[in-house]
């Protein structure tokens, strides 16, 4: 999945490399466009045929739980479940891009080598600055609430029942 | 692990001044203190009472060398360790990384998370982990790269650890290990294949206060450079798991990549378990997390063991789900947190561009200002040593000293000792191995001093070994006369044991008055020897050796009285 995901950054950023040769070439030509963004001055309007696409995955309970155990949000009503399946449809347009032959990138300085430090002690000692945004100290300790504590296990049925709720409008339309 | 936790704990509470701490050193005494694990994140509930030795003896030992044990069910064990690699700074940040400073003193910016900071990787954090994979045999990759690794919590300050998930820095190799059961004296080689050796971060360390419902955080430990070493699942109980962990332990000593002190959380295991029958597909496993001592590694393992095989014939089934060991009640707890329900979202680390391990400096970019790492050493004399193995190995084939011995030797690092005393100074084999491995090793511990820092010389312990060779002083009189040398250090061992009047007791007459006296003393026993009860004949020896305070040899006294009873 995340292969698949680094795929389409890098075809995004060959996108944006012609986008900035355009540019470039720009300068010569319009001097008045030297400080234009790298915004295209008129937008592109593709038309996205959503039925070649994967269908939206099913979204149960237990995956919404999952999300806002992860995510820390939650979707406790219809607007935040539809705006998750929303999200859901647009990223799905990803894959009508072609990555064929394409090397998977994970960060731009990839052909860097990483830089290597000497193992010397240069930092630290500076208890002040590493505390200074913190709302609670005791004894140059951070104070957290305790543990790992689970959300609430909050009454799910009106989730249920919207998810129940779209389901049967999805077989409707 | 009751009691290294309960060390931390104190040093803590004396670094911080501990007047508002108060309350925890009260429940301390009212075991509501909580330790926790900060790398998975979890609680484990621990009383910090001492270690019940009732309890321990309840333990169940069930390694039967891989055969089928407990009604045919087969046991399969997978290792990850995790060791601190033992630099100045941090694996990313200038910070320090002696253990049991201040809290939160040894914290730069970066470890504490700030936006803006950026991860520098520690050259000598990456030599470690080379030089750990090379002894192991790996195959070193020589373009790792790094990821993150999301969770939520207060000792993770920045929500994700930077770790090797996808290309770990090396894959491969294996560790041949002594196996030693801690119930027979049965020892035995065997081997176990490694998966990979991986950098990471370590996490920051969390003191819960459940009186006042809230968790200190001190993030020294937080980002000091991990070696985590994945073994594939080729052990089978706990005593053989926790042989490896020993044997790797010491092989970490040797090249001074970690500094192996387990009380000190320095090394700390995670060990999935499963069981099945003979001829079925594997269990499914379960996880259990942070063990950090030898021995809770063997109790724990074959407590969960047990467990499995109960749930298992009692017709349940085995989750997948992370456990905790909790050492007071020697059992495996399930954790909060179930591993299923956890997504660690492992993300490409964007600001660390692939790390290179160059073959030599042929190949390192001369303009660079950066260290580098290459796989082939010249000339630094770094590889002068013998790992634990080779030198089993030559003890062994060399002084034909048996592998039950030459473990001790080596684990205490008395290898170069003997092979001096064996060389330099003409001691014989056998005596020396008696000598070394139990009254100098105890005589070591009492000290509490390594094999290097010993007070005493290497030319007194020859003398007394010479001595100890021609059967002129008796073993339990050993501990004695180096107890002595270490205090009086100017004395030799032959005035040592003439003022302290240790020398074997040679005449026959002095032996042979000791007989009588046991004999006149027990006519009974004398009786039941006569009726054929020959193994009274011990039981006189012994009593004999008593009179004689262990002065004399004891098979020479038994068949002293044998002569005697014989004539009677």
């Amino acid at each position: 999945m995340l292969r698949v995901a680094c795929k389409r950054l890098r075809v995004f950023s060959t996108r944006l490399d012609c986008l900035f040769n355009f540019q470039h070439c720009a300068k010569d030509f319009k001097p008045a466009a030297l400080y234009a963004s790298k915004v295209p001055d008129k937008p592109t309007v593709d038309s996205i045929d959503y039925d070649s696409l994967p269908e939206l995955p099913e979204i149960d309970l237990a995956l919404v739980e999952q999300l806002e155990r992860i995510s820390l949000v939650e979707f406790n009503n219809e607007a935040g479940l539809l705006r998750l399946r929303e999200a859901v449809k647009i990223a799905n347009q990803l894959h009508l891009v072609d990555t064929d032959g394409v090397e998977p990138m994970d960060t731009v300085l990839e052909d860097r080598e990483c830089y290597l430090r000497s193992d010397n002690v240069t930092d630290g000692n500076c208890v002040e600055d590493v505390m200074s945004n913190a709302s609670k100290v005791e004894e140059q300790y951070f104070v957290a609430p305790p543990g790992n504590i689970p959300m609430k296990k909050r009454d799910k049925d009106h989730l249920s029942n919207i998810l129940g709720k779209k389901e049967e409008e999805d077989e409707d339309s | 692990m009751a009691a290294s936790t309960i060390k931390n704990a104190e040093l803590f509470l004396n670094l911080a001044s501990p007047l508002r701490l108060k309350h925890i050193r009260s429940s301390l005494s009212n075991s509501k203190y909580i330790s926790v694990c900060s790398v998975c994140g979890s609680i484990h509930q621990r009383n910090f009472s001492k270690y019940s030795s009732a309890k321990l003896n309840q333990r169940v030992n069930i390694d039967k060398g891989g055969k089928p044990s407990h009604k045919g069910w087969h046991s399969i064990i997978g290792l990850e360790i995790h060791a601190q690699i033992k630099s100045a700074s941090k694996l990313f940040s200038g910070a320090g990384t002696q253990f049991g400073m201040s809290p939160n003193t040894q914290v730069s910016l970066f470890d504490a998370a700030f936006p803006g900071t950026l991860p520098v990787l520690n050259q000598k954090c990456v030599q470690a982990a080379v030089r750990t994979a090379q002894a192991l045999g790996c195959h070193i990759n020589q373009v790792s790269k790094f990821d993150r690794k999301h969770y939520f919590y207060a000792d993770m300050p920045a929500g994700y650890q930077i770790t090797q998930q996808r290309h770990p820095l090396a894959v491969g190799g294996s560790l041949t290990y002594v196996f030693q059961c801690s119930t027979t004296s049965r020892v035995e080689r065997r081997s176990a294949r490694l998966l990979q050796i991986q950098l990471e971060q370590d996490s920051g360390k969390s003191l819960h206060d459940l009186e006042n419902g809230i968790s200190l955080i001190d993030l020294n430990r937080a980002g000091v450079g991990l070696m985590e070493i994945v073994t594939a699942p080729d052990f089978t109980s706990g005593d053989d798991a926790a042989s490896f962990v020993k044997d790797l332990r010491d092989i970490l000593v040797t090249l001074g990549t970690c500094d192996g002190r387990m009380a000190e959380g320095s090394m700390r295991v995670d060990a999935n378990v499963s069981v099945h029958r003979p001829g079925d597909p594997l269990g499914t496993r379960t996880e259990v997390k942070n063990l950090n001592s030898t021995k809770n590694i063997r109790l724990a393992i074959d407590n969960e063991i047990e467990r499995q095989i109960e749930v298992l014939e009692n017709g349940g089934i085995i989750e997948n789900e992370t456990r905790s060991f909790d050492a007071e009640d020697g059992q495996t707890i399930a954790m909060r947190d179930k591993e299923k329900l956890l997504d660690y979202r492992f993300l490409p680390e964007p600001n660390l561009p692939p790390l290179v391990i160059h073959l030599d400096d042929s190949t390192v970019p001369s303009e660079s200002s950066s260290l580098f790492v290459t796989l082939r050493r010249n000339g630094s004399g770094y590889d002068n040593f013998c790992l634990p193995e080779q030198q089993r190995l030559m003890l062994e084939t060399k002084y034909g000293v048996p592998l039950i011995h030459s473990v001790v030797l080596v684990r205490h690092g008395l290898f170069d000792l003997y092979e001096k005393l064996v060389s330099n100074h003409n001691c014989d084999t056998r005596a020396t191995t008696a000598i070394l491995k139990t009254s100098y090793i105890s005589f070591l511990d009492d000290q509490r001093v390594d094999a290097t820092e010993s007070p005493v010389t290497i030319q007194q312990l020859a003398q007394l070994i010479h001595i100890f060779q021609r059967g002129e002083i008796s073993s339990s009189s050993l501990s004695i006369v180096l107890n002595e040398l270490s205090v009086s250090s100017q004395l030799s061992c032959q005035t040592i044991i003439e003022e302290k009047g240790l020398w074997m007791v040679s005449s026959n007459e002095v032996i042979l008055a000791a007989i009588d006296e046991v004999l006149t003393k027990n006519p009974q026993n004398v009786k039941s020897y006569k009726k054929g009860k020959v193994n009274q004949l011990k039981v006189f020896t012994t009593k004999v050796m008593k009179i004689l305070e262990g002065k004399a040899s004891a098979s020479h006294i038994q068949s002293l009285i044998k002569d005697k009873l014989d004539k009677y």
